[in-house]
């Protein structure tokens, strides 16, 4: 099954024991910026530039979960950000999905600059070029997995049917078309993530960003949501996973480790 | 590194189809606890079709009577007198009005002393609650009623000892059926000191509900009794006229109206009282106006507790969403499209219990106006008002509970903890 092996990064990610690697893991290569990609003269997926976020009253005890974090996702990459608790992982997934803003420092997603816009221009933003994929999965208990999938695109102004057939084709990419007319809890938790990560997909995010995917769900179940990353990062997705699991950042060839809310390696390639 | 120059993306709109599902969906999921919000609403419509229902078969139903009572009959009756006690009216005042050119026709009732008992062994200190009145020949013509069973009063028996009995002397007197002429069989009466065949039962009068009291009996009769007691000769027994019902021309109502107190009485006119039972039918039915407006108020109150029902039901959702609402909010819908979202779904609720409330109150209507024996009116104006009523209020009571659902912060609700 392995299919790309990239060489284990030099940079130092937080301290893996090395003897935990499988060796036929496949890890997300950074791609190489080939001339040929259509998205070569595009602006980055993502960028952060001097994200602070401090929690807290002016005058009371002052938390600040980031600090001055600065990092560019480009188009057909694949990242981990990795960092014990309370590094600021959650406060970062929050200011990169848009649904909270930085205290100062700007955000641009595929080119805009979320601080500068409303509220429902960034909720627009979302729809259409961000994809999440949550620990806990968040489908809708009572409606189908296609159902589920097909609600990853309501906001996007999309009609019924078309919805319901672009669902049905994420959920063939996820590998669950035969399972489409499932509801969350007639499926294992592997499937719920493959569901959600169809959720995340549907409308072709700019990016999709994972928090903890492997968090619930058991090692082998976890691997096969990892190879499904890698795969769809082949297919040129690009994606964030946000882990406090060096096992799982070591999946990926690109590592940006977060530590006390400042970036300690890998914000710039 | 390049610069920005995108326009902002403008949030795309969900379609109100969607909309509708998605409020729907919850209702769905939950449908016990969406019945038993909606139950509120539901008893509050209902109460207000329910009135609004019977009041309107009710008014059909009085206007076909009144179309075929007619609205056209004047009662002509004595005053208060000057001197209190029992007026009476001038004993040419039945043939004056009857000259009248736009009198169709009139009949009268004539006073007769006396009691009237079910057998002669009924002591003479004991009423039976039925008065005598000798009645013109036309008088059923006049207020165009029938009798129940048996017959009027005709000339081929002008002075024979026969009675017709209102709806209510037959039964305080314990008659229920009538002279059968070809057996002979039948009841008599003990009237003012004869015996009276029963030759009818009237049907309830519903122009002059006063004759239903009343023992009919002809006006040759009367005037035997009136001579006995007095010990006068037939012809000088004095039988005054109570009540002169007139049927008048249509058109020429009020123009009668005004003319009828002289003609009746010319030495005295201010004695004469001329009503027009039509109105009496009508300022009936709109005293029941009062009922309508405490059922209205009582309906009010309904849709008022169940209002607050939904905003406590819909609060209730929104804490238990939360995360459903960060889900939506990650996948881009905007705070307004989740207000939309909320306030759709408490409208569906009170869109139920308005659709459960047109039901009951329509079929508590039908089932009432059967029972009156009414004409069944299906009253639209009521099944409009109360689904307009049920979405205003759901409306309103979403308001509050999908601002609230529009302010929850996505990144708390979406929080692993």
């Amino acid at each position: 099954m392995t299919r790309t092996m990239a060489p284990p990064t030099s940079e130092p990610v937080v301290t893996p024991p090395a003897d935990l690697t499988p060796l036929s893991v496949r890890t997300m290569a950074a791609p190489t910026p080939s001339p040929t990609s259509p998205n070569a003269d595009l602006a980055p997926a993502l960028e952060l530039r001097e994200v602070t976020k401090v929690y807290g009253s002016a005058k009371g005890a002052q938390v600040r979960a980031l600090d001055g974090v600065t990092l560019t996702i480009e188009r057909g990459e694949a990242v981990g950000i990795v960092g014990p608790s309370g590094s600021g992982k959650s406060t970062l997934l929050n200011i990169m999905g848009t649904l909270d803003r930085p205290s100062s420092g700007q955000v641009f997603v595929s080119g805009w600059e979320v601080s500068k816009l409303r509220d429902d221009a960034v909720a627009a933003i979302r729809a259409r070029s961000i994809g999440f994929v949550f620990q806990q999965f968040f489908l809708l208990d009572n409606r189908s997995a296609v159902d589920n999938v097909a609600d990853g695109l309501l906001y996007a102004g999309i009609g019924r049917s078309e919805r319901r057939r672009r669902a049905l084709s994420a959920l063939g990419r996820v590998g669950l078309s035969h399972r489409a007319s499932h509801k969350p809890n007639e499926l294992s938790g592997g499937e719920c993530q493959r569901v959600a990560i169809a959720r995340a997909l549907v409308h072709d995010p700019d990016i999709l960003l994972a928090d903890e995917p492997t968090g619930n769900l058991d090692s082998a179940t976890g691997e096969g949501i990892l190879d499904l990353f890698a795969s769809l990062h082949e297919s040129g997705s690009t994606i964030a996973v946000i882990t406090h699991d060096p096992t799982v950042a070591r999946r990926f060839t690109r590592v940006i480790s977060l530590w006390d809310g400042k970036i300690e390696s890998g914000g710039e390639r | 590194m390049k610069t920005p120059t995108k326009k902002p993306p403008r949030p795309a709109r969900v379609g109100v189809g969607d909309r509708v599902a998605l409020g729907l969906l919850a209702t769905k999921s939950r449908p016990l606890r969406s019945l038993l919000s909606a139950c509120g609403i539901a008893i509050g419509i209902a109460a207000l079709v329910a009135v609004m229902g019977m009041a309107t078969s009710q008014k059909a139903d009085l206007m076909s009577q009144l179309n075929s009572l007619g609205t056209n009959l004047l009662s002509v009756t004595p005053g208060q007198g000057a001197l209190g006690g029992t007026a009476t009216l001038p004993a040419e005042a039945p043939a004056m009005i009857n000259h009248l050119g736009t009198v169709e026709v009139a009949a009268s009732t004539y006073v007769v002393e006396g009691r009237v008992y079910k057998t002669d062994r009924v002591p003479s200190a004991q009423t039976s609650g039925v008065s005598i009145r000798a009645a013109d020949l036309p008088l059923l013509e006049t207020l165009r009623t029938e009798v129940a069973q048996g017959r009027w009063l005709d000339s081929t028996s002008p002075a024979g000892p026969v009675v017709v009995l209102g709806s209510k002397a037959a039964k305080r007197l314990g008659v229920d059926h009538v002279l059968d002429t070809t057996t002979g069989g039948g009841v008599s009466i003990f009237l003012a000191g004869q015996w009276f065949a029963v030759i009818g039962i009237l049907e309830p009068v519903i122009l002059a509900p006063e004759l239903d009291s009343y023992a009919l009996i002809g006006l040759p009769a009367a005037r035997a009794i009136v001579a006995a007691v007095d010990d006068v000769p037939v012809d000088q027994a004095e039988v005054p006229p109570t009540s002169i019902y007139t049927r008048v021309l249509d058109g020429y109502v009020e123009q009668t109206r005004d003319l009828l107190p002289r003609t009746a009485s010319p030495e005295s006119p201010l004695d004469v009282r001329v009503t027009r039972p039509s109105e009496a039918l009508a300022a009936q039915a709109a005293t029941d106006a009062s009922l309508k407006a405490l059922s209205f108020g009582l309906g009010a109150v309904g849709l008022g507790v169940g209002g607050i029902g939904i905003v406590n039901v819909m609060l209730i959702a929104v804490l238990e969403r939360r995360r459903e609402i960060g889900v939506r909010r990650a996948l881009g819908a905007t705070r307004r499209a989740i207000r939309g979202q909320f306030l759709i779904e408490s409208i569906v609720l009170a869109a139920m219990g308005g659709i459960l409330g047109v039901g009951i109150g329509m079929g508590a209507s039908l089932a009432y106006a059967t029972s009156q024996e009414w004409g069944r009116t299906v009253p639209w104006t009521a099944i409009v008002l109360g689904l307009g009523a049920s979405l205003l209020i759901g409306a309103l009571a979403g308001a509050y509970p999908a601002t609230r659902a529009a302010r929850v912060s996505p990144t708390e609700a979406l929080r692993t903890t």
